[in-house]
């Protein structure tokens, strides 16, 4: 009952971390990376010193158009440019060996603008199918709970909760990738979010299950008991469970983090902020918002019920 | 009774699953040898991305136009001797109606890409080489095949069509041939000069047939006879027939990693998974004891089928599947947990542990089926609109809900029926319940 009692401190929580992301999205902005730009990406490990980074920046220059040169880890140089035709790859190549320092190309990646542009709308209509989707699907499941709230909000209540868990790592993965690491939004960004969306729902789905379970049960048992009750009871019961798959979910994932090596670290990064966004939106936010909107309605109808009787 | 013999077969499943998938542990009979089949950011190569111009092409026949560009390109690679190249075609619709056609060729181990684009975008050439004469007497076994011939001008560039046709008497397949004006004359005086030497047909470099000229041929055709079936005369059909590519292409992107970044992602995959299995049954066992045993058990099974059905169908494995093979561990565990808490509470109920895990099993089937459904939906949508990398991820996490589903329903079950105490003593109280609590 606590986090029904309490429920505004908890919206307003996830309101200001929702607010401050998409400010971050704004300003330092959202790092698009090649996929979704175009361009060409370069990493290369230097097998004897590494050059300084000034003095890369002075060879290319008058190759190519130079985004960014990213240090990553002790030896390697990740270079950003706009796309490269072969012949300019090459000289590129060449120019890499600054005074013949040797080094191994590990990864070469060079999109076309048109693949990017493409990639970025496929990845908005992927997003928005898979909210669209589950939120039918959840309208679905629950359509034999209709009263005191119509299944569709709880359709509406997994949308917010599914809107909070998309900005809030997306904002975390801003900051992450300006102060900590090198990283941008890539195919893997948004695979990850949309992983972030299939775990939440599927956390919510649980907690509600429950309340349709009391719901059901009180009804069968000719049980008075209040809505927020109800909620309140479901979140409890269900509470172990949230915390302990969230938990074990969280440690795979700080396992991949630690031993998953660099091509999957802000993959799991991204998850792991999105498991604790997740877990947070369901119990804190999503069921929280049913008793809020029973709330509204009753409200509505006390309204009404007084209007009618001064008419 | 019924349940532990459920759970003898069960276990021994388990072990015969391991043992079928596992590599390099133990020994196995050659037919249940299979490979994982690595994606090149883990096994290291090259990734080229080509549009295809369909602009002057019939809506109709684009799939057969891409299907022959696809074999083509395919035959090309596979004479640069690269192992196991793969090259898909990709439809990507831009959802505006328009398609565009993609060819995506993956050359696992080649990171000499400018080889590589040089190959495939060169056109193929067809050439009619005559004998020469001077080298039959002296030819020996070590003499090379393009020593023997010399080029008589009459290339791919003078074929107008090629078809195959059946010999009405022997009904065996030969191509028929018909040049071009130019190529007519030409072929008309090679053949006039030539009467009883070899001219040979060479494809992209390599004879691929050996014709006598036994007549001077003036009316531009010609007939190629071998010993091919009917496919191999298609084959070659087609190739005369598009001795430069069906349809235009253009490099739209590169992808190169290399062999130790990739032997290091994937070293690093493995790891981690190792290392959250650990994770995960150490707490499994603290926290639900004799169940999370259970569930221990079955997260193994799920493990090894996963990989099996991996290996069959087979999927291939990338950095992005690694990892969404790894989450879907953890949402097969929750499947365990969910049905533990459960049985937990019911217990506190005052339920027996026998009538508790029954209600466990029961009441949290609808919150896993629910929740797992909620899981396929996102994985069958990244599936649909994904690239190979984002599909990759797609697969791996689909197959392992499924798969966790079933076994969470089907192996943890009997697992715990076939462990459950009838009577309820204090002991198996403190091995079924969970947490801090005893």
């Amino acid at each position: 009952m606590y986090i029904i009692n309490n429920r505004r401190w908890f919206f307003g929580i996830a309101a200001v971390l929702f607010f401050g992301s998409i400010a971050l999205m704004v300003y330092p902005g959202v790092p698009f990376g090649i996929d979704f730009t175009g361009g060409t990406a370069i990493e290369v490990v230097y097998t004897g010193e590494r050059p300084l980074q000034k003095a890369i920046e002075a060879a290319l220059a008058p190759l190519t158009e130079v985004a960014s040169i990213q240090p990553a880890g002790e030896q390697s140089y990740l270079i950003r440019t706009k796309e490269l035709t072969p012949e300019v790859k090459e000289s590129v190549l060449n120019a890499l060996h600054i005074n013949s320092a040797p080094y191994t190309l590990e990864r070469y990646n060079s999109t076309g603008p048109s693949i990017g542009s493409e990639l970025q709308r496929k990845s908005y209509v992927a997003i928005v199918l898979v909210i669209l989707c589950i939120v039918l699907f959840i309208t679905f499941v629950f359509r034999k709970v209709s009263a005191p709230v119509p299944s569709w909000k709880y359709g509406v209540a997994t949308i917010v909760a599914l809107a909070h868990d998309v900005v809030i790592p997306a904002g975390a993965f801003v900051l992450w990738t300006h102060y900590f690491a090198a990283g941008d939004i890539d195919l893997l960004f948004v695979t990850a979010l949309l992983a972030i969306l299939g775990y939440s729902v599927h956390d919510t789905i649980v907690v509600f299950d429950r309340v349709r379970e009391n719901l059901r049960k009180n009804s069968e048992s000719r049980t008075v008991e209040s809505y927020d009750v109800t909620v309140g009871k479901s979140i409890t019961q269900t509470f172990g469970r949230s915390i302990n798959t969230s938990l074990t979910i969280f440690l795979v994932l700080l396992a991949l983090f630690i031993f998953g090596g660099e091509p999957t670290r802000n993959f799991s990064f991204l998850l792991m902020i999105g498991i604790i966004a997740g877990t947070y939106s369901s119990i804190f936010l999503a069921s929280p918002l049913l008793v809020f909107f029973e709330r509204r309605q009753q409200a509505k109808a006390h309204a009404a019920a007084q209007k009618s009787t001064i008419l | 009774m019924k349940y532990r013999i459920f759970a003898i077969v069960a276990l021994l499943a388990l072990v015969a699953v391991s043992y079928a998938v596992q590599d390099g542990f133990a020994p196995k009979p050659a037919w249940l040898e299979r490979q994982f089949q690595l994606g090149l950011d883990l096994a290291g190569g090259t990734e080229l991305v080509y549009n295809a111009d369909t602009a002057d092409v019939a809506a109709a026949e684009i799939p057969s136009a891409m299907e022959s560009l696809r074999e083509v390109i395919e035959r090309r690679v596979n004479a640069f001797g690269v192992s196991e190249p793969i090259v898909t075609i990709e439809h990507a619709n831009a959802l505006g109606g328009r398609t565009e056609e993609r060819l995506v060729v993956q050359l696992p181990g080649v990171t000499d890409v400018a080889k590589a684009i040089e190959l495939i975008g060169k056109t193929p050439s067809l050439e009619f080489r005559v004998e020469r004469l001077d080298m039959r007497d002296t030819a020996t076994a070590s003499t090379s095949v393009d020593e023997l011939f010399a080029p008589t001008g009459i290339t791919g560039r003078l074929v107008q069509r090629a078809a195959v046709e059946f010999d009405p008497t022997t009904g065996a397949p030969y191509i028929g041939l018909m040049f071009t004006d130019e190529g007519g004359k030409l072929f008309s005086q090679v053949t006039r000069d030539n009467v009883g030497s070899i001219l040979a047909i060479f494809l992209d470099g390599t004879p691929i047939s050996f014709p006598t000229i036994r007549e001077e041929i003036p009316n531009g055709r010609a007939q190629i006879s071998g010993q091919f079936t009917i496919q191999e005369a298609k084959q070659i059909v087609r190739d005369l027939n598009y001795g430069a590519l069906p349809l235009p292409i253009e490099l739209v992107g590169t992808q190169t990693v290399g062999p130790s970044l990739g032997q290091a992602a994937f070293v690093a995959g493995i790891r981690a998974g190792i290392w959250s299995l650990a994770i995960i049954a150490l707490f499994l066992i603290l926290w639900y004891r004799l169940p999370g045993v259970v569930a221990v058990v079955s997260l193994c099974m799920y493990v090894a089928l996963s990989l099996a059905v991996f290996k069959l169908i087979p999927v291939t494995l990338t950095a992005a599947g690694i990892a969404g093979f790894i989450l879907s561990i953890g949402m097969a565990v929750d499947a365990n947990i969910l049905i533990f808490e459960r049985m937990k509470e019911e217990i506190r109920r005052g339920l027996s542990v026998k009538d508790a895990m029954h209600e466990g099993f029961h009441r949290a089937w609808l919150s896993i089926r629910d929740s797992n459904t909620a899981s396929i939906i996102t994985a069958i949508i990244l599936f649909w609109l994904g690239t190979s990398a984002v599909k990759g991820f797609a697969l791996t996490l689909g197959v392992g809900v499924v798969i966790s589903m079933f076994t969470a329903i089907t192996f943890s079950r009997t697992l715990l029926y076939a462990i459950v105490p009838n009577t309820s003593s204090k002991l198996s109280r403190i091995l079924f319940s969970n947490g801090s609590h005893f």
